[in-house]
């Protein structure tokens, strides 16, 4: 078993030692102490361990740590930066896009990774690209709303 | 299904509130929930723990019995508890905090921000300054658990009480410091202040070098509704930012020095046993232990990778008994009672006293339907699965656990290691979600036994497959319904029976002079428990469903029909609503649409949906396009935060109408995964819109649950109106609708 030594987190270089075929979601929360992304369900079906790798939304339940070398990850955590909360963040807040939050973290970086690659997303669109995600609780229209009230926040400059 | 518990009593306080405090509240019975007793004893708090854990300051406590002393003619406490039982306490310490302790829990439902916001109102102080302590097993008074949607009715009134009684003695610790009548004086914004002097107090002026306890005096009441400043407005979630930046700590989230990874092995079916095991190859393994006790097995090692790979090297042998669980002949399974009548098995429960005679008032009919309705087994699926950590220090047992019954799960705990109560804790962090589904939660037992055999702190999360597969179900159930009604629309007979699924809302709220209403106990295949609003959805489905065909029978619109029939204001009030809104009667479905209704009432708040479905002729596929619910639950504690539970209850009913059900043969769960199991998601999101129905005048109750159960029958109305097809099977259309 070859182990990983390093990752890049959030902008910062990790030091770690993790057998290559461990699941990057263990290894971010249970090695790295990033326990933002959940998990919820082991096969990629619900989303809530949706983290960003090279600015893609990837499931990290089902990504090996041997195939994020030298990849950029973003988790939850590394979206607020210098106390300030990303606009998809702050729009899940007016909206309230959430009930029991465990889906959030998941949804905000779908969401994000979506608004990325698509600046005036339609409903279809948001449809689209966050279908993967699962919300128990049932917010799915707060959290479309909040996408979009997002989208308007970033061509103002929000970001 | 009913277990026997021994006392969930314990912690330094040893207090307990008592449920049925239940001041303007209806009760709940006993038999709708299966899991549910009450501690053997109660003993007399000692008062000086209060300040053993909360600091120097002053605590007002409620004690049940004073909340019984308000309601004359409620049933006695659960056990016959004594005065001294502590429903909820509240500590303002010397830095001016206010501190509220509750069993309750948080799953998504919001109470962490409407429980802040009713003692806010009393102690005119901003929401952002109360924190809440909530479910920790050490610190807050026993609570029966987090369901039944009572948090509103019970703990919200308790609370205010407390925050009023808190309030009272704040002036008059102000009077005594500036000698003049506590009348002179006002509390604003944590402050307490005599005008005619300009001089004000903080709360932790008021308290400071104090260690006073006060129970409420029977007198005491909130403030009302018409007065409410911070109660009754759309107050941000008040741990929103934790959500949104994953900084909150579910008990997944727990991590300990030095903790390993637990994984237990499940049996090959349902119904197995135990032969042989071998736990060599496991235990070879570097840093892995691995046990086995009694029909217990499982490992724990250091990553978690390492101990899946620990547990499949596990050998070992079942035998499978000849009986497995199926679901090929479940509805006539469930048509064998255990016990015909009111209120026996597990899912029996109460129907009403019967009224007239039903074979009169079919005698009497014009028209007269019978028909058979079927609910299936779902899953709860909360998107946290059962979890748990685990750490024994010093004989002691602490387990942070995600559960909607904390004390349950201690109680648990305390049984399954023989340990004294008072050296096993529970911490339920905000939780992912319950519905209904974590009235326990065996990972906690699992992680205690797994950290006690390897000396460290064990983690324990379920896999999806296991939370499908060894939790428990909405039971299933089979509904007959027999009616009879004139020509004008009047309903002459009307008889409901429902076989295993339950007695929640069961009888009707129609007018009808001859009436026979029953539930009857099934011997049920699965493991079957609590779901959000119980059976109140599947007996609304079959209700409602027959209503519409009982309309559609004389001709007449189904909204004109059931108003017809129809007196209970409330539910009159909710219905009109819905139609004024939707628009009904305005304008006529498009084809291949159609729109449907259905009113309904549970714990005490009433609902009603208007729906508008589109069935594909082609693919059947049904979509649902636009679902209008008005609400009504007595004067309203947070509007936002409401709309967001009936948006979410009519979004997860969804699911259990259209597509959802489990799947069983041979003892396996056939679609123990996301992949094979359908739950509601982002394209099936119809417009949503809610119309509040705010009751300044009323009692606040609880909304967690009736919201769900009026879109079932009003989307099988729908899907009636648009294809000519009655659909008597939750759920209705897995794979579409056949026209």
């Amino acid at each position: 078993m070859a182990a990983i030594a390093e990752l890049l987190v959030n902008g910062s270089k990790r030091r770690i030692s993790a057998a290559e075929e461990r699941t990057l979601l263990s290894v971010l929360r249970d090695d790295l102490d990033l326990t933002g992304s959940k998990y919820g369900c082991g096969e990629g079906k619900c989303g809530a361990c949706t983290v960003l790798i090279d600015g893609v939304a990837k499931r990290s339940c089902r990504t090996s740590v041997g195939a994020c070398t030298g990849k950029q990850i973003t988790t939850i955590e590394g979206l607020e930066r210098d106390g300030k909360l990303h606009p998809l963040q702050d729009a899940f807040l007016n909206v309230c896009a959430m009930q029991c939050g465990y889906c959030t973290p998941g949804m905000i970086m779908s969401g994000v990774a979506l608004l990325n690659k698509n600046t005036n997303p339609t409903l279809p669109d948001i449809v689209q690209a966050m279908e993967g995600n699962m919300c128990r609780c049932g917010t799915y229209p707060r959290i479309t709303l909040a996408v979009r009230q997002a989208a308007v926040a970033l061509k103002g400059g929000g970001r | 299904m009913k277990r026997n518990h021994t006392a969930a009593q314990s912690g330094p306080l040893a207090p307990r509130a008592d449920c049925d405090s239940r001041s303007e509240s209806p009760t709940i019975e006993p038999e709708r929930y299966e899991f549910f007793e009450e501690p053997k004893y109660v003993f007399e708090p000692d008062r000086r723990d209060f300040f053993k854990i909360a600091g120097a300051g002053i605590v007002v406590c409620l004690v049940a019995g004073d909340a019984l002393a308000q309601q004359p003619g409620q049933r006695g406490g659960r056990g016959g508890g004594g005065p001294q039982e502590i429903g909820a306490w509240l500590h303002i310490g010397e830095d001016g905090q206010v501190t509220v302790y509750t069993g309750k829990v948080e799953v998504g439902q919001n109470i962490r921000t409407s429980l802040s916001q009713v003692v806010a109102e009393e102690l005119r102080s901003p929401v952002a300054s109360i924190r809440l302590v909530m479910a920790d097993t050490d610190l807050v008074p026993f609570d029966n658990g987090t369901f039944g949607s009572q948090t509103t009715p019970q703990m919200a009134s308790q609370l205010r009480r407390v925050g009023a009684a808190a309030r009272q003695w704040l002036l008059e610790l102000a009077a005594a410091e500036t000698k003049v009548d506590p009348e002179k004086l006002v509390i604003a914004d944590g402050k307490v202040t005599h005008r005619a002097s300009n001089r004000s107090f903080s709360f932790g002026a008021l308290t400071k070098g104090k260690k006073q306890t006060k129970t409420i005096a029977a007198d005491v009441r909130g403030t009302p509704a018409a007065d409410w400043v911070y109660a009754g407005t759309s107050i941000p979630k008040v741990d929103g930012r934790a959500m949104v930046t994953g900084k909150h700590r579910y008990s997944a989230d727990i991590s300990l020095p030095g903790m390993l990874h637990g994984k237990v092995l499940r049996p090959e079916t349902l119904k197995a046993k135990l032969v042989s095991v071998n736990l060599k190859d496991a235990e070879a393994r570097p840093g892995v232990v691995a046990i086995r006790d009694d029909t217990f097995v499982g490992v724990a090692a250091p990553t978690l990778f390492e101990a899946e790979e620990a547990l499949a090297a596990i050998k070992a042998e079942w035998e499978l008994e000849a009986d497995q669980p199926s679901d090929k002949n479940l509805f006539a399974d469930l048509k064998k009672p255990q016990g015909a009548g009111q209120g026996r098995g597990g899912f029996g429960g109460r129907g009403g006293q019967p009224r007239g005679s039903v074979e009169q008032g079919l005698a009497a009919a014009d028209h007269k339907l019978a028909a058979t309705y079927t609910i299936a087994y779902i899953a709860h699926a909360p998107l946290e699965p059962r979890t748990a950590v685990a750490e024994w220090k010093d004989g002691k047992l602490t387990v942070w656990a995600g559960t909607q019954a904390p004390f349950r799960v201690k109680s648990d705990l305390v049984r399954a290691f023989n340990l004294p109560q008072e050296k096993v804790r529970v911490i339920t962090p905000d939780t992912g979600s319950g519905y209904g589904g974590k009235h326990q939660n065996e990972a906690a037992i699992e992680a205690a036994r797994l950290a006690k055999a390897a000396g460290k702190p064990v983690k324990l999360i379920w896999t999806r497959e296991e939370e499908f597969t060894w939790a428990y179900f909405r039971p299933a159930g089979v509904i007959e319904v027999n009616a009879g009604v004139k020509k004008d629309g009047t309903l002459t007979a009307w008889e409901f029976h429902n076989y295993n699924s339950g007695g929640s809302a069961i009888d009707t709220r129609y007018d009808v002079p001859n009436v026979k209403v029953e539930a009857h106990g099934s011997p049920s295949p699965l493991r079957q428990g609590s779901y959000r609003a119980l059976a109140a959805t599947a007996n609304h489905f079959a209700r409602e469903s027959h209503m519409d065909d009982l309309a559609h029978a004389v001709g007449m619109d189904p909204l004109e029909f059931r108003l017809k029939n129809l007196k209970e204001p409330r539910m009159r009030a909710v219905l009109e609503a819905a139609a004024k809104q939707f628009g009904w009667g305005q304008s006529k479905p498009a084809t291949g649409h159609g729109f449907g209704l259905a009113v309904g009432t549970e714990k005490n708040s009433v609902v009603a949906t208007c729906a508008e479905v589109a069935v594909n002729r082609d693919s059947g596929n049904v979509q649902v396009l636009r679902a209008v619910t008005a609400f009504e639950c007595g004067a309203i504690l947070n509007p936002d935060h409401l709309k967001n539970q009936i948006e979410g209850a009519v979004i997860m009913g969804l699911g259990g109408a259209l597509f959802e059900a489990i799947h069983f043969d041979g003892g396996k769960i056939q679609n123990a995964s996301f992949g094979k199991y359908r739950v509601p998601r982002f394209s099936d999101a119809p417009v949503l819109e809610t119309v509040l129905l705010d009751r300044k005048d009323m009692p606040s109750t609880g909304a967690g649950e009736t919201p769900i159960v009026a879109i079932a029958p009003a989307v099988g109305n729908a899907i009636f109106q648009a294809t000519g097809v009655r659909l008597r099977s939750m759920p209705m259309a897995p794979k579409g609708v056949k026209t």
